[in-house]
């Protein structure tokens, strides 16, 4: 890269100003161009706004979580929040462990995941190593529909078809538990796994698979053991992607999942992520400023840096681990 | 020699990838069956409250008088909004990043942070939009408040699509405008953009059919879930479908969970006719060079 802005134009740089980017494509002054000048840099400049404001967004989020959280913790010690395993901040008797929701949510991210990852996978390669041109020209936009329905369609699904049938074979569930909100996360979460997947095999160069047939390998043996260890980093990747997706999920689990913070490892219960908690005080009558609302800034915050560290996670390992072929 | 142990082995490692490929093949029928049950259930509790009626009445407390105008009309107040707001800025910030950045640490940083913004979860968005729109900048619980969250929301989608339609455009187009002479705005005014358009407007398009069915964040910012009348101004409050559906899937009585269903059924044909409108532009106007 040349910069242009300290280098002495070529010629005597008698046509003024450094003139931009432009130098480089028209070394000659056309003249009266003052004014088009201004122009340009003022759309320059706006332009540059607009990209801004993707930052702006980041630093507010920042800004709210950690200042309205900074109210909620100045009363409530952080340790006893980051370690309390009674979680009631709107009884009474007021305990602020977060614990019960962590539990919750990482219930909800397990189980959606014991769908959603080996289904998610073995669809990516089917798709990738098995299907023909015309299969998979069917089956892709089914995924698309798949991943473009509505989170709160899949909680009206969870409720009135997923949960009835649970119910149906372990009798004495309740209506809310944890089983059914894990269950429509995971399906709706198949489609991300399968696409990112899928991107991660097709990146494989043909001729490793060549070389593995040459070699006598049945098309399984390609697939499992040349063609899933040369993607492997993309796979964990949308992985991390797909859990991170799991734990930020809202809806299905707020309908389907219950409103109960609990430490349990049982899926047949009625359990509170954190999202749904949050949704839970925000449709209350929890008035502002009280330390009962700021606890929604705290979860939050939780929240997002949980998701953010897997996200930088997923970025990370496709950055660092990626094999580059030819 | 080992010839003699291979064959055999040879055999049971066939087996081994047909049952692979039939597990493999399972799995994509296992979505393909949930679709179908989902969309089976939610017709066959909803289709028959699907009617003119149900469209232009207003949410009742009797099911059979209930309707989701409001609901629908708040749908598109908030899609015209979000649309307006995010089009502009998330085109901008693609142009930007495209067409002017340079290559230094600034470039990177906006890129990471557009990647990252895209996998914060929705109610996130929802929390700041709350502090920011409603509390410090006294939208109140209005339509104005949640379509500025909701463009937040899908900025990152819009910025990325808007990036990939302005890097298929050659590079040769640009050339032979700056050797006529054209500025840097000029060249992206008049041929950078009329060709990376089509590929603009089908992602601004696929990302608003997101915004359409999101629910968490509008929940946050205060949508409020019974609304008779219909918004006639930014200012006023609102309800949109997502809500209006969780709404009625949270009560427990039957006949408001095919309520429920029923508009379902609109936000999906909605959602269908966006795509298809998002695909029959891409196809229709896609050029290759």
């Amino acid at each position: 890269m040349t910069h242009s802005g300290s280098a002495p134009a070529p010629g005597g740089g008698s046509g003024g100003a450094s003139s931009g980017a432009l130098r480089s494509t028209l070394p000659f002054d056309l003249g009266h161009r003052a004014s088009r000048r201004w122009g340009e840099r003022i759309i320059a400049l706006l332009l540059f706004g607009c990209g801004l404001i993707s930052v702006l967004t980041t630093i507010g989020i920042v800004v709210v979580l950690v200042t309205e959280s900074a109210g909620f913790f100045r009363e409530v010690p952080i340790a006893e929040f980051l370690t309390g395993t009674r979680w009631s901040p709107m009884y009474s008797e007021q305990h602020f462990g977060i614990l019960p929701l962590l539990n919750g949510t990482l219930l909800i991210a397990a189980g959606s995941m014991l769908i959603a990852l080996p289904v998610g996978l073995t669809s990516a390669i089917y798709l990738s190593e098995y299907s023909s041109p015309r299969v998979r020209a069917v089956i892709k936009p089914i995924l698309e529909i798949l991943a473009g329905i509505p989170t709160v369609v899949y909680g009206y699904f969870a409720l009135t078809f997923v949960t009835p049938f649970i119910r149906m074979v372990f009798p004495g569930t309740g209506i809310f538990n944890a089983a059914s909100g894990a269950i429509v996360v995971g399906i709706m979460i198949i489609p991300m796994v399968a696409s990112l997947s899928e991107d991660a095999l097709n990146a494989v160069p043909l001729s490793l698979r060549e070389a593995a047939y040459g070699l006598g390998a049945t098309k399984f043996e390609v697939s499992t053991r040349v063609v899933v260890p040369s993607a492997l980093s993309g796979i964990v990747a949308s992985f991390i992607l797909a859990i991170s997706r799991a734990i930020g999920e809202t809806m299905a689990v707020t309908l389907a999942a219950g409103a109960t913070p609990k430490m349990t490892l049982n899926f047949l219960e009625s359990i509170q992520t954190m999202t749904a908690y949050i949704v839970q005080v925000s449709l209350g009558e929890t008035p502002h400023g009280t330390l009962e609302y700021r606890t929604i800034f705290a979860v939050g915050l939780v929240l997002f840096l949980i998701t953010l560290a897997m996200n930088l996670l997923s970025q990370r390992i496709t950055r660092r681990f990626r094999e580059v072929y030819e | 020699m080992s010839g003699e142990r291979f064959r055999p082995a040879q055999a049971r490692r066939r087996r081994a990838g047909r049952l692979f490929q039939v597990a493999c093949l399972a799995s994509i029928g296992f979505s393909i069956t949930v679709l179908a049950i989902l969309l089976v259930d939610v017709a066959r509790d909803g289709l028959r409250w699907v009617s003119w009626d149900f469209l232009t009445h207003f949410p009742s407390r009797i099911p059979e008088r209930a309707g989701i105008k409001s609901a629908v009309l708040g749908s598109l107040w908030m899609m015209g909004l979000t649309a307006g707001i995010s089009f502009p800025l998330g085109v901008g910030a693609a142009i930007y990043l495209e067409e002017y950045s340079p290559r230094n640490w600034i470039t990177r940083l906006l890129q990471t942070n557009i990647a990252n913004l895209a996998g914060v979860p929705s109610i996130v968005y929802g929390i700041l939009g709350l502090a920011i729109f409603v509390r410090f900048f006294g939208f109140g619980r209005s339509v104005l408040a949640g379509a500025a969250t909701l463009a937040l929301l899908v900025l990152p989608v819009v910025i990325i699509a808007a990036q990939e339609a302005l890097k298929a455009v050659p590079t040769s187009l640009r050339e032979a405008s700056y050797g006529v002479g054209a500025t840097k705005w000029q060249t992206i005014r008049h041929q950078v953009l009329p060709v990376a358009l089509p590929g603009i407007l089908t992602g601004t398009i696929l990302s608003l059919s997101r915004a359409i069915g999101e629910t968490a964040p509008l929940i946050m910012i205060g949508a409020l879930t019974f609304i008779a009348f219909s918004p006639t101004s930014p200012m006023d409050p609102f309800t949109v479908l997502p809500i209006q559906i969780f709404n009625w899937t949270a009560k427990p009585q039957a006949e408001f969970h095919e309520l429920a269903a029923g508009a379902i059924v609109v936000l999906l044909f909605v959602l269908i006719v966006m795509n298809a409108g998002a695909i029959i532009l891409r196809n229709k106007f896609q050029k290759r060079f």
